[in-house]
């Protein structure tokens, strides 16, 4: 019982951080929409600069003088980032700004090695804390116990200020209704600074106190992201009270879980996070939110299946494209065959990001999903390789109809986050179940059938599965099945009301799309011979984000030509550059802030628009709500 | 239109709807046979599109009942509601967007037809003759291949029509149906409509603010204000019924000449 009691404690005292860090994505998401994807990088910047800050002064005033000016000075550095970068984003669609904020968590990985080293660094203890209170016969940190004192105080400061300051009191009416913000007469553009800066210090400051507690190294980014997303998306995005109750309940799951289900704790978070969704869809306390613009800039033409030159011509570049290996060497035909694997992954991305507007920010569960198939199968029951990308074919398909059943019930925002919450807990049991799937170190051994073992064989036999999963993909864009996908995505009230409902036909595409995806992944398992945890986690995702959205959201597949680029740019600057990392980040900042439509939307943003300027375009908002 | 048939095709009993504590809709009754013209009027934030959400099953009501042909219907999802033939335009036209006008039909007749979940072929071959046969009938067979988000406003509640008609239904709802068009334009659209809805015996019913509209072509005509019927009967009955007078006078309206309103693009 007692030491029930102290891992309660334990739970509270992580719950502080992580309400910290999670308030300020909230209430910047509140205001400006914008999902912060670089919170968790902020908030290891705040504690790489306390590091640095409370080793140079030491004393208890050196030690809370360095985590408060830590969290200062990082959130400085976000009111130049959102004056320099995110300002230009705000009328792009949401997801630039996600991509945006993907690009900044980049460079800051890298920055921080760069400065910081690659190495763990352990924060001091607070002075005057480092000790242990004996409570119920259970010793209890002294720092855990003020922890826990600090997260309700924050959530009193921050009531107060919501409620008592005229500044409060504006981002309480502009995350209500922005319009009348503007009516009032405020500048918009220094609230907006003013609240990224405030979210920015909180990521920072939650970040620095845990410095006493948690080693901090580049990599606490994407774990304290996640978690925050799970917290923000329980608690309902943009609310703080939300924000306060699920970070304890997170927090406290988190410290029992390790008791239940030691190895895969992570996975009783997100199963209850899932939980949540599925009964208050905007958490517990968030509001329903607007439908995100769905339909395509106006002025772009109706997608329309290829005419016969232009099959002609895409037969003949596959059939350029088979010649590769006939005068490349062998290291390109790999490269090679790896692109055209992406390509693959990016094509099963885009038919529910494009046809569907399903913006998955979790899709590598499914190429994980496929590979861990694959793999397993060879392993286990001793398939041979085509038996094998069945299996795992199969494995990412029930995974993606399970996963996709909860997650077609939401849209935009949350829809995103809970793809990734998902595809996390698949990456939590692919890591923590060593018993079978290896964990970190993976699976190794696993090499294609010998018709296949030659590099080029292999390219072409990647070569035939990319050609018809995308062949397969545009048919179904353009079957009456694809009709209706994009029926539901334009409006899914007309849908509705023609008697065709939203949730199973895109369900029905999210299963698909995993599927194809599973190809992906097996194939990707003989290409490198192994499987590791990697292939399902967040940066597999959103290489299919950036690939997706780099050919043009607003194409068919224009995500192909996405993931020549993207894939062909960053293995040559892997070899170019041990900052590759940083590197891929700025490229992604530079194709945000010049090509919001993607390379594909470039080409239709050349091509006259004499129509657009002609029609009157006057087609009120779609899908709205029926009661206007 | 005195005598009422056996069995509506529709009857409504004690509908309510409240938004935190007001009342949208308060308790109201009426019955629409097939084949018949009803329109419901009234001041704006009088109720109407509230009543027509709740007649497809776009929300719920609080209290009351729905019959369809004498089915209870109340709380059904309007994607059963259109299967049980009931179809609707609405206040804000809501069209697919991204798809070309006749895409748009095709996608209308591929869901009444169930065709919809065919995986395989080519939808833009679906259906092309019957499409373009409603495009016909409302007048849009001009602009069969442009996107639907390039139209005027008119044209996009004449392309809601014909997504409604091709599904065949025995119930039509039009929230507003003229909005948006020319004089001239809205009686020939409404003339075609009605025609349409008595050859094939659709109980047709629609809101509407432009009173000469109301006065041509409705059977009959409920009157609600602040969410209560206050009015229903003949044309000429409502039209002097002093209720209804002070009503409109204090919403601004006359019956006088036909204004519309002014959503109309130019
Ligand atoms: N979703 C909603 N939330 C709150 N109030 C609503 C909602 N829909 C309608 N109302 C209110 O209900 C009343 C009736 O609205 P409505 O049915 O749209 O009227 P009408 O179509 O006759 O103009 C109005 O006062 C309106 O403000
Ligand atoms: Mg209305």
């Amino acid at each position: 019982m007692d030491f029930v009691f102290a891992q309660f404690l334990t739970g509270l005292a992580g719950a502080a951080s992580l309400f910290l860090v999670a308030s300020g994505l909230s209430i910047i998401f509140g205001v400006t929409r914008v999902v912060n994807f670089a919170h968790g990088a902020f908030a290891m910047l705040g504690a790489y600069v306390a590091y640095t800050l409370t080793a140079r002064f030491s004393g208890p005033f050196g030690f809370w003088g360095g985590i408060l000016g830590a969290s200062v000075l990082v959130a400085l550095f976000g009111a130049v980032i959102e004056m320099a970068l995110l300002r230009r984003l705000y009328r792009a669609p949401e997801l630039f700004q996600l991509l945006a904020t993907f690009g900044l968590t980049l460079v800051f990985e890298d920055l921080v090695v760069l400065v910081w080293g690659p190495d763990d660094l352990l924060g001091p203890r607070a002075p005057g804390l480092a000790g242990a209170v004996e409570l119920f016969g259970q010793a209890v940190p002294s720092y855990d116990l003020l922890l826990i004192a600090l997260g309700p105080i924050a959530f009193g400061l921050l009531w107060l200020l919501f409620h008592r300051t005229r500044f409060g009191v504006l981002v309480r009416a502009a995350t209500q209704d922005r319009e009348m913000v503007a009516a009032l007469g405020v500048d918009g553009r220094w609230l907006f600074t003013a609240v990224f800066t405030l979210g920015v210090f909180m990521a920072a400051f939650g970040g620095a106190v845990q410095l006493p507690r948690d080693a901090v190294n580049h990599t606490i980014d994407l774990r304290l992201i996640v978690d925050v997303f799970v917290v923000v998306v329980i608690g309902g995005l943009g609310s703080v009270g939300g924000a306060f109750v699920a970070s304890v309940l997170v927090s406290e799951l988190d410290a029992f879980g390790i008791l239940v289900l030691p190895g895969v704790s992570l996975v009783l978070v997100f199963v209850v996070m899932a939980l949540v969704l599925v009964v208050r869809p905007f958490g517990l306390f968030g509001r329903a939110e607007a439908p995100s613009r769905a339909v395509p800039e106006p002025g772009r033409k109706p997608p329309a299946p290829l005419s016969a030159p232009a099959r002609l011509a895409v037969a003949a570049l596959v059939a350029a494209t088979a010649t590769v290996p006939l005068w490349a060497g062998d290291y390109l035909v790999t490269v090679g065959s790896e692109i055209l694997i992406v390509a693959i992954f990016a094509a099963s991305l885009q038919f529910i990001m494009s046809a569907g507007a399903m913006v998955s920010f979790g899709h590598a569960a499914y190429f994980g999903l496929g590979a861990y198939g694959a793999a397993l199968a060879v392993k286990l029951l001793g398939l041979p390789m085509l038996p094998a990308l069945a299996c795992g074919m199969l494995l990412a398909l029930a995974g993606a109809a399970l996963f996709g059943w909860f997650c077609v019930r939401l849209s935009g925002v949350y829809f995103a986050m809970l793809t990734l919450a998902f595809a996390q807990i698949a990456w939590s049991v692919a890591f923590g179940w060593t018993g079978v799937t290896g964990g970190d170190n993976g699976l190794l051994g696993l090499w294609p059938d010998g018709w296949a073992a030659s590099p080029r064989a292999f390219f072409w036999l990647c070569l035939a599965a990319a050609a018809a999963s995308v062949a397969l993909i545009r048919a179904l864009v353009f079957s009456p099945f694809g009709l209706g996908l994009r029926a539901v995505r334009d409006s899914a009230l007309r849908a509705e009301a023609l008697g065709l409902g939203r949730a199973p036909v895109q369900w029905a595409a999210f299963a698909l799309a995993g599927t194809v995806a599973g190809l992906a992944g097996g194939l990707f398992v003989f290409l490198k011979g192994s499987v590791f945890p990697d292939s399902l986690g967040i940066g597999t995702s959103v290489d299919g984000l950036v690939m997706v959205l780099l050919g043009g959201i607003g194409t068919v597949s224009g995500g192909v030509v996405g993931a020549v680029v993207y894939k062909a740019l960053s293995v040559w600057l892997i070899s170019q550059t041990d900052h590759s990392k940083l590197a891929l980040g700025l490229v992604i900042l530079a194709l945000v802030l010049l090509f919001p439509a993607g390379l594909g939307g470039l080409a239709s943003r050349l091509a006259p628009r004499r129509r657009r300027a002609a029609a009157p375009a006057v087609h009120p908002a779609v899908g709205v709500g029926g009661a206007p | 239109m005195t005598g009422r048939p056996a069995m509506d095709l529709l009857a409504v009993e004690g509908l309510a709807k409240s938004y935190g504590g007001v009342g949208a809709v308060r308790g109201v009754s009426f019955a629409l046979a097939p084949g018949e013209v009803l329109a419901l009027i009234g001041p704006n934030g009088a109720g109407k599109s509230t009543c027509f959400n709740m007649l497809n099953g776009q929300i719920r009501p609080d209290a009351g009942r729905i019959r369809l042909a004498g089915t209870d219907v109340t709380g059904m999802a309007p994607r059963r509601m259109a299967g049980l033939g009931v179809a609707r335009s609405f206040q804000i036209a809501a069209t697919f967007g991204s798809m070309t006008v006749r895409e748009n039909v095709q996608a209308a007749c591929l869901v009444h037809a169930g065709g919809m979940a065919r995986p395989f072929g080519r939808a833009d071959r679906r259906f092309r003759p019957e499409a373009e046969r409603w495009l016909d009938h409302v007048g849009l067979l001009a602009q069969a291949d442009r996107p639907a988000a390039e139209l005027a406003y008119g044209d996009v509640k004449r392309l809601e029509l014909a997504m409604a008609l091709s599904g065949a239904p025995r119930l039509l709802l039009m929230d507003e149906p003229t909005a948006g068009m020319a004089p001239k334009e809205r009686h020939g659209l409404m003339r075609a409509t009605v025609d349409h809805a008595r050859r094939n015996g659709i109980g047709l019913m629609f809101t509407e603010h432009d009173m000469d509209i109301v006065f041509t072509h409705a059977d009959r005509v409920l009157v609600l204000s602040r969410g209560r019927l206050i009015a229903a009967g003949r044309p000429e009955a409502v039209r002097e019924d002093p209720d209804v007078r002070a009503t409109y006078l204090g919403g601004g309206l006359t019956f006088a000449a036909a204004p519309g309103r002014t959503e109309a693009v130019s």
